[in-house]
């Protein structure tokens, strides 16, 4: 096929921290006028890339061209200066000034060191026009919704180096994750000003969780998957099965033979009964019902709305619609304290912000949940609380084995531990736990694992979210399946429940 | 090097580590600054059965201080700040003494304690109102407590009529100005307080909550912790301490006036606050190291009087020291004073201190992905 050039392209790119290397030799191009997609699971190097791309990192490998000449990129000022400029998740412009000043803030058109306010309101006015958007220049940026904010801040990064017509604008637009907090008709929105700009010649990159976006929108796509390049395909010629394969990194029938299965058959009676629980914006209202000794595994790609339907059986969100009932009371779910009043405990997956108190010790972390459901007048008494940090510490083998060390010292799997000990103290009924196994060393990794075995074997019902799907395969009873946020199917664990019989459920988005 | 060095290093090493080993230098620093202009500084006479001297001064003029300023530590621990401590200060004494001044018999058991109940009971309602603005309203500390820092002041001179009100109460003198087995009332007053507050922290698990909200706010609401009834106690904590100062002071001069009593004290109690060793992040917090804060702001000020500085130049050499202090107190410019080619013991000590930076730069940086 014969291919015009391309208007950036990344040779061998190299990226090292600290006893990692999150890119090794990736090479990515992207061709004006096309939308290109950057897939990859969490932990691939997507950003890292992005970044790199963007002059947040500096490179320790490669070369990048753009337009044919070699550049050096250092940081994201000289990126947006050589014509490549990123909108990021959460829009990075001033609420309170005007869109024409958001637009030109930094770059005002001015005349003797005085702003032309009113050329800069025309050319704004001109620019949103040009762009099909029916936006009131002079408005503060605040009247407008997120959605519209976003749209603002693409237009903004499109005008650079437009108002004094020097260069050629904008050649590369950078969106990473622009959809995750839009609703349809917003995504739908942001799309027309994306082909837009696509037509006007404009390469685009393109990061989304949601794959039905991906298919919908680009017309190119670059796989990434532990740092290294999986392929580069055009969206048409790769179906939704086989781009999960190319990032999860199996063949499906490879991934059949990895499937064991050694689960305790019988489980107990009704635990939890979510009906019609749902929150705009992070989950869709599903149904949900976990028995005694269950282990529910959620299968889905990051962002699909695993964690979000965790939250809300916690009440660290609170639900728009719906009702919970554990242990056949209803529970209003407004606040964690109710979940945990009725045996709920939760580890977030963000250790650090969402579960850890870093500057407290490991033995002040691990009574923490306890010493919270007795309140602040009736305190664990010292023999007692030494007693069960010691056998916790012991029993889930935390090192170093000092209930004085600072928990922020210790290692990721060390830091999950504890986190496992401080809600298993409070002897809770249904344990959720969202991504236990992140980020931590293999062993550790196998010891949470078995421990969720015995647990539930002792009757504790578990929640159980991981990115790997063996994982969630080999120790849930039944696995609930997510796509879009949204809880499409509920398969009962067996021997014709295989790895790739959910990754066919998750691409197609339907229960078969 | 021989054996015995190396035990004295390590013993070394293990008090520059201990936390309250900057604060309690910097005060016995300040106190030798005196001696060559008083020689006899340290000296405590006995005087009609009262004991005399720099150093009972030094405690019993900072005694309101150090109430403020221990109230104030659990306040900040939470993350917050509390303002309105110099204006509850005013607003208690005014009370006070206008009810006192009302009596018949101003020297009237009776009265006097139901003088100080309304006092303190006024007091405790300042602070359930910072609390309620802070942690029902969502209201950022700094602004929800500056409302009764100013208005405070203003509701003081109404209570007062805009006089300073003097009163002549023999029982009500006795915690400000009187003197109770040798020492002043005051000193047995803040040790109660100061004893009181280590209990009630650190007996109960008040400390470990209010140190958990104040070191993660998030991860607390999803451990179960009732945040917001932790931040109202705290504050009417606070506000308590404050009020109990507020008796002292106007009961040391037998006068209450709404203008001046306690003016400037929340900016005295905020320093002492973080000399001695809390972060104005929140968490981590040392009663023990507030009262020595507390104690190096008084001896600051009691030495500038004995050295003779001119009063002109009080406030800049207040502020010098001030910031001679906080430097010492950071770990980064330890590091780079004393760490090339001081003491090896100050050199440790300084060293694992650069990765608390690092380690709380990672949460957020993991917020804003």
């Amino acid at each position: 096929m014969a291919e015009p050039r391309p208007v950036l392209e990344m040779t061998g790119i190299v990226k090292e921290f600290p006893g990692v290397r999150a890119l090794s030799g990736v090479d990515f191009r992207l061709f004006p006028g096309e939308i290109h997609a950057l897939m990859g699971e969490n932990g691939a190097g997507k950003s890292t890339l992005i970044k790199v791309l963007t002059g947040v990192y500096s490179l320790d490998g490669g070369t990048v061209t753009l337009d044919g000449k070699s550049v050096h990129i250092g940081s994201p000022l000289q990126a947006q200066q050589a014509g490549i400029s990123t909108v990021y998740q959460e829009v990075n412009l001033c609420p309170n000034l005007s869109v024409a000043e958001n637009i030109f803030i930094g770059r005002e058109p001015t005349r003797g060191g005085r702003i032309q306010w009113k050329r800069m309101r025309k050319e704004a006015a001109e620019l949103v026009d040009r762009l099909g958007l029916d936006i009131d220049v002079t408005a503060p940026l605040s009247s407008y919704p997120l959605a519209v904010q976003q749209l603002v801040a693409i237009v903004r990064s499109v005008g650079t180096g437009d108002s004094d017509g020097e260069g050629s604008g904008t050649k590369v637009l950078v969106l990473d994750e622009p959809t995750s907090s839009l609703d349809r008709d917003e995504v739908l929105e942001l799309f027309r000003l994306m082909r837009r700009l696509r037509d006007e010649g404009v390469a685009i990159l393109f990061v989304s969780h949601f794959l039905d976006q991906i298919y919908e929108i680009c017309d190119r796509m670059t796989v990434l998957r532990n740092g290294t390049l999986v392929g580069e395909h055009m969206v048409r010629d790769l179906d939704q099965v086989g781009l999960i394969e190319l990032m999860i990194g199996k063949a499906l029938d490879q991934l059949e033979e990895l499937h064991e299965h050694q689960l305790r058959s019988d489980v107990g009676e009704t635990l939890l009964e979510a009906e019609g629980l749902g929150r705009a914006g992070g989950i869709a209202p599903f149904d949900l019902e976990i028995k005694k000794g269950e282990v529910i595994g959620l299968a889905g790609l990051l962002g699909s709305g695993r964690t979000e339907l965790a939250r809300l059986l916690f009440g660290a969100d609170q639900p728009d619609s719906g009702k919970v009932t554990i242990g056949g009371k209803q529970v209003s779910m407004s606040a964690p304290n109710d979940a945990i009043g009725a045996g709920v405990a939760f580890c977030s997956e963000n250790r650090k912000t969402e579960g850890l108190v870093p500057d407290l010790t490991v033995r002040e972390n691990i009574i923490l949940a306890l010493q919270a459901a007795r309140g602040w007048t009736r305190p664990i008494p010292a023999a007692q609380r030494d007693e069960l940090v010691a056998k916790y510490i012991k029993a889930l083998d935390i090192r170093p084995a000092n209930p004085e060390a600072r928990v922020g010292q210790l290692s990721g799997g060390n830091q999950q531990k504890v986190l496992l000990a401080r809600w298993l103290i409070t002897q809770p009924q249904l344990l959720i736990l969202d991504e236990p196994t992140r980020g931590i060393d293999i062993g550790a990794k196998a010891e949470i694992q078995k421990l969720v075995v015995s647990l539930s074997e002792d009757g504790m019902a578990v929640l159980y979210i991981a990115a790997e799907l063996e994982e969630v395969l080999r120790l849930s009873h039944t696995i609930g399946v997510l796509r879009d946020r949204k809880l499409v199917a509920r398969l009962t664990n067996g021997p014709e429940i295989t790895t790739s019989k959910i990754l066919e459920t998750i691409a197609s988005g339907e229960h078969q | 090097m021989s054996t015995p060095s190396v035990a004295t290093t390590s013993r070394w090493r293990a008090l520059t580590h201990h936390n309250l080993f900057w604060p309690v230098a910097v005060l016995i620093a300040l106190l030798l600054v005196n001696v060559p202009f008083t020689p006899d500084f340290f000296a405590i006479k006995m005087t009609d059965g009262h004991l005399y001297g720099s150093l009972v001064s030094i405690v019993l003029f900072g005694s309101p201080l150090i109430l403020v300023a221990v109230g104030m530590t659990l306040v900040i621990a939470t993350g917050g700040i509390d303002l309105s401590v110099g204006a509850v200060v005013a607003i208690t004494g005014a009370l006070t003494c206008s009810y006192i001044s009302d009596q018949a018999d101003q020297n009237a058991l009776a009265g006097v304690f139901l003088a100080m109940g309304i006092g303190l009971v006024a007091a405790v309602v300042c602070g359930l109102w910072n609390g309620f603005l802070v942690a029902r309203m969502g209201i950022q500390p700094i602004i929800a407590t500056l409302i009764i820092m100013v208005a405070g002041r203003g509701v003081a001179q109404l209570i007062t009529d805009g006089q300073i009100i003097t009163i002549n109460s023999e029982p009500y003198k006795l915690i400000g100005g009187g003197y109770w087995l040798t020492l002043p009332f005051s000193i047995f007053v803040v040790a109660a307080v100061v004893a009181v507050t280590v209990a009630l922290t650190r007996r109960t698990a008040l400390g470990l909550l209010v140190e958990s909200v104040g070191g993660n706010a998030e991860a607390s609401r999803l451990v179960g912790i009732r945040s917001r009834r932790i931040k109202i106690m705290v504050y009417m904590f606070c506000a308590l301490c404050a009020g109990i100062a507020g008796l002292m002071i106007s009961s040391n001069t037998s006068a209450a006036d709404g203008n001046n009593a306690g003016l400037w004290i929340e900016l005295d109690a905020i320093l002492a606050v973080v000399i001695g060793g809390t972060s104005l992040l929140g968490g981590r917090f040392s009663i023990g190291g507030t009262v020595v804060g507390a104690l190096v702001i008084q001896t600051l000020t009691t030495t500038i009087y004995t050295i003779g500085v001119p009063t002109q130049t009080n406030l800049v050499f207040k502020a010098v020291v001030v910031i001679i202090v906080c430097l010492l107190q950071s770990p980064k410019f330890r590091a780079k004073v004393f760490g090339a080619n001081g003491p090896k013991g100050l050199r440790r000590a300084a060293a694992p201190a650069p990765a608390t930076p690092a380690a709380d730069a990672a949460p957020k940086m993991e917020v804003s992905r």
